[in-house]
């Protein structure tokens, strides 16, 4: 242990380590220095100033976040002078913020308002110069609205530092400073891969998802369309956290009671297309280890990454899986199996998901997923949209009776469950491949080398006699780091896993916002999410796709076998090149240091 | 792409390329948008896009510089600029009266440029020729103790000027 220094907070003697700063050492001790442009996860901007602190023999004030402690230091975190300062701050902030928080998206969950509340802001003194900007709605998936916005740069570092797309910057300067994409290009032209890290980080409504809940409560209301939901497998595991229960519960059966009750006529669950994305990725992938197909093969389940890929990575197409994402395979199942089933005209079926992610929304919209001229899935709202909806319609999630998914597209293995976390789809991959392939039973199913939220992993699996190297990537900053490695030696894996967001979707951008004083994106939230599915797995009986009793009927009744020429139309898709407005470098990037 | 542009493009690739390969040639940007304003006028989009690939830095992030400095231009700009000193002698003296004289003649607001590409109307701070306020200058060349009039007839003698230059 190296030695420790001695600092002073608020009169009182402390040891401390040295090397770290103010805020890191007060945040130890049980001192929350009130914090707005601060996050653990990224670079220090100390643009805010909110994070102030005074110590002793300093000229002015100094921002904890980027201060070092040392040896014999005095601070003071909470004095009258440093409180009102404090405050003026942020009141100078609200004096350019358009006061409209009672009609506002982050009305009760905004940094802003939090802050103001606790710095006992309770009367306006200044009206200053207000900003005054067009919302860019031009994208399916990401609102960007620059007159809420208040320059801390959490978006700008969350899309250059962990997912290194790089598509935002702060544009002109002073007062007339925007955050913006390269040449103030509309969100839906720019490179933004739609992956809504940037909401998550943001502390007030700047950047929020499109929303479609007055339109989801309208045709809800039609009687005649036939409602459809699907719910991605990490809603079940935050939707809680909307509600103020701690993270990590698992919350599907109360899920599935609320579609029913907010009108659904019938509630499935996306984990049943996930042990469905299994069967097809499985095969495809040792199709091509059996027929020397392209390797290493690619998951594309998660469609930021997908529109990452086809603008940056365009030589490595090839390596994708032709698969849909379990949301697209679902909705065409649903626009064509099931409305054969239930003798309906597809047309008339409202097909929903309910995501993490506001990147479906974008996927959703993608034409190349048409089924039969139709959307497969009509419409995406995420977490945070669907906890809104049962609230306002006055379902109580917390104390609902629990209520199973509908079949035939309700049923599925602790495969499909854990396919919301980084590592999930590889190893739900894993367990059904080597069956496939090797026709044995793969007895230990738990693949501990591609669990947890280290940025890149890596594992080897034995398949008769035959190594497969696997590799699994979260975030986006990480998989550019997996793939500038594939694209250096071809040959080092065999199979390789990505998702766009950090900890994968159980940290999409759809996920419901940080609680009081937590942080977003914090690694144990994520942990206890993903822990959620793990358990959901553990509890199922069936736990390998191919097991799911649902999915072989399907297969018997529709789809004749994985790869067939069904499959092929109905669940696989392909990818093209995308030259973006905005060039992203070439060169070989940093790893993101953040989610290592 | 005529070919005076393809010239212009050759040029600005190769020093693009020379700078790269020195230390930090990330900090070379500013000077690299330098030289396009030089060579084009303004910083044209497709431009930055190129330097963008050849100096491998994220386009957005030559946007926050570009818009960052109010030298560089990010629109074309007139053939000739015409700043209007604002700065505190050339503005007790009347600079006022003079720069809406100029908005009026020229049909533009401050930043902006005429139809016909012969003007852009900007606004300058203190020009150091306080003794002659109030002041514009046109290009480099200063011209002092201004009203409304002369101003006009200064647009007037450039507007003749360029005429007989097409003409010939």
């Amino acid at each position: 242990m190296s030695k420790t220094i001695t600092i002073t907070i608020n009169h009182k003697e402390y040891q401390v380590e040295p090397n770290q700063t103010i805020m890191q050492a007060a945040d130890k001790l049980g001192f929350h220095i009130p914090r707005l442009c601060y996050h653990p996860k990224l670079s220090i901007e100390g643009a805010c100033r909110v994070c102030i602190v005074e110590v002793e023999g300093m000229r002015t004030y100094v921002a904890s976040c980027a201060y070092p402690v040392s040896d014999g230091m005095k601070i003071h975190t909470n004095t009258q002078a440093l409180r009102k300062a404090r405050r003026d701050i942020i009141e100078l902030i609200l004096d350019n913020h358009p006061q409209d928080c009672h009609t506002c998206e982050r009305d009760g969950n905004c940094e802003l308002q939090r802050l103001a509340a606790s710095m006992g802001i309770r009367a306006r003194h200044f009206e200053g110069q207000r900003k005054r900007y067009e919302k860019d709605l031009s994208s399916d998936a990401v609102i960007r609205d620059p007159e809420k916005c208040i320059l801390c740069g959490r978006c700008v570092r969350m899309c250059s530092e962990i997912q290194q797309v790089h598509n935002l910057t702060q544009a002109h300067r002073g007062f007339h400073t925007v955050v913006m994409p390269a040449y103030d290009m509309p969100m839906g032209e720019s490179v933004c891969t739609t992956c809504g890290q940037c909401i998550n980080v943001c502390p007030t409504a700047a950047f929020v998802e499109k929303n479609y809940t007055q339109e989801l409560f309208e045709k809800l209301n039609d009687p005649d369309l036939v409602k459809v939901v699907q719910f991605a497998p990490s809603v079940r595991a935050a939707i809680g956290e909307a509600f103020g229960l701690e993270a990590g519960l698992n919350m599907e059966g109360p899920l599935v009671a609320a579609l029913r009750k907010l009108g659904f006529d019938y509630v499935f669950d996306t984990q049943f297309s996930a042990d469905l994305t299994i069967m097809e990725e499985a095969s495809e992938f040792l199709e091509r280890v059996q027929s020397g197909g392209t390797l290493p093969m690619i998951t594309s389940c998660s469609s930021a990454w997908m529109k990452c890929l086809e603008q940056f990575y365009p030589d490595l197409i090839d390596n994708v899986s032709t698969c849909k994402s379990p949301m697209s395979m679902h909705g065409a199942i649903t626009k064509t199996y099931f409305a054969q089933k239930k003798k309906l005209d597809p047309k008339k079926i409202l097909s929903v998901a309910v995501m993490c992610c506001t990147a479906k929304k974008y996927e959703a919209a993608r034409p190349e997923l048409l089924v039969d001229g139709m959307r497969g899935v009509d419409l995406v709202v995420t977490t945070r949209e669907a906890a809104w909806m049962i609230k306002s319609a006055g379902i109580d999630l917390v104390n609902i009776e629990p209520e199973e998914p509908d079949h035939p597209l309700g049923l599925s293995s602790g495969a499909g469950a854990i396919f919301g976390t980084t590592g999930g789809v590889m190893e739900a991959a894993i367990r059904t491949a080597y069956e496939l392939y090797t026709g044995e039973t793969l007895v230990d199913i738990e693949v501990a080398s591609v669990r947890g939220l280290k940025g890149i992993k890596e594992g080897t699996l034995m398949m008769d006699g035959k190594e497969i190297r696997v590799a699994v990537a979260h975030g986006l900053g990480n998989a550019f780091g997996l793939l500038d490695l594939v694209r250096r030696d071809p040959e080092k894996y065999h199979f390789i896993e990505i998702m766009g967001c950090p900890g994968g979707c159980v940290g999409g951008g759809g996920q419901p916002y940080a609680q009081i004083n937590a942080i977003p994106l914090d690694d144990e939230v994520l942990q206890k999410r993903a822990q959620a599915l793990y358990d959901l797995d553990k509890a199922k009986t069936i736990r390998r796709s191919h097991d799911n009793p649902d999915i072989q009927k399907l297969y018997k009744e529709f789809l004749q076998s994985p790869l067939s020429p069904v499959s092929h139309k109905y669940l696989h898709t392909h990818y093209q090149a995308k030259r973006p407005v905005g060039i992203i470098p070439k060169k070989e990037r940093k790893q993101s240091g953040a989610a290592q | 792409m005529t070919e005076t542009e393809q010239k212009k493009m050759e040029a600005l690739r190769e020093y693009m390329h020379a700078v790269k390969d020195q230390p930090h040639s990330e900090s070379n940007l500013i000077g690299v948008l330098h030289k396009v304003q030089q060579i084009y006028g303004y910083l044209p989009r497709e431009v930055m896009d190129e330097a963008a690939e050849i100096l491998e830095i994220p386009t957005a992030h030559i946007w926050g510089v570009a818009t960052f400095y109010h030298y560089f231009n990010l629109e074309p700009i007139g053939k000739h600029v015409v700043s209007v000193c604002m700065g505190t002698a050339c503005y007790v003296k009347g600079a006022q009266g003079v720069l809406d004289a100029l908005k009026k003649e020229l049909g533009v607001d401050i930043g902006g440029t005429t139809a016909d590409k012969l003007f852009t109307l900007q606004e300058a701070r203190c020009l150091g020729a306080c003794g002659i306020a109030p002041v514009i200058m046109v290009d480099d060349k200063i011209y002092g103790e201004l009203d409304t009039k002369k101003t006009i007839d200064i647009i007037n003698r450039y507007r003749k000027a360029d005429a007989a230059e097409t003409e010939a």
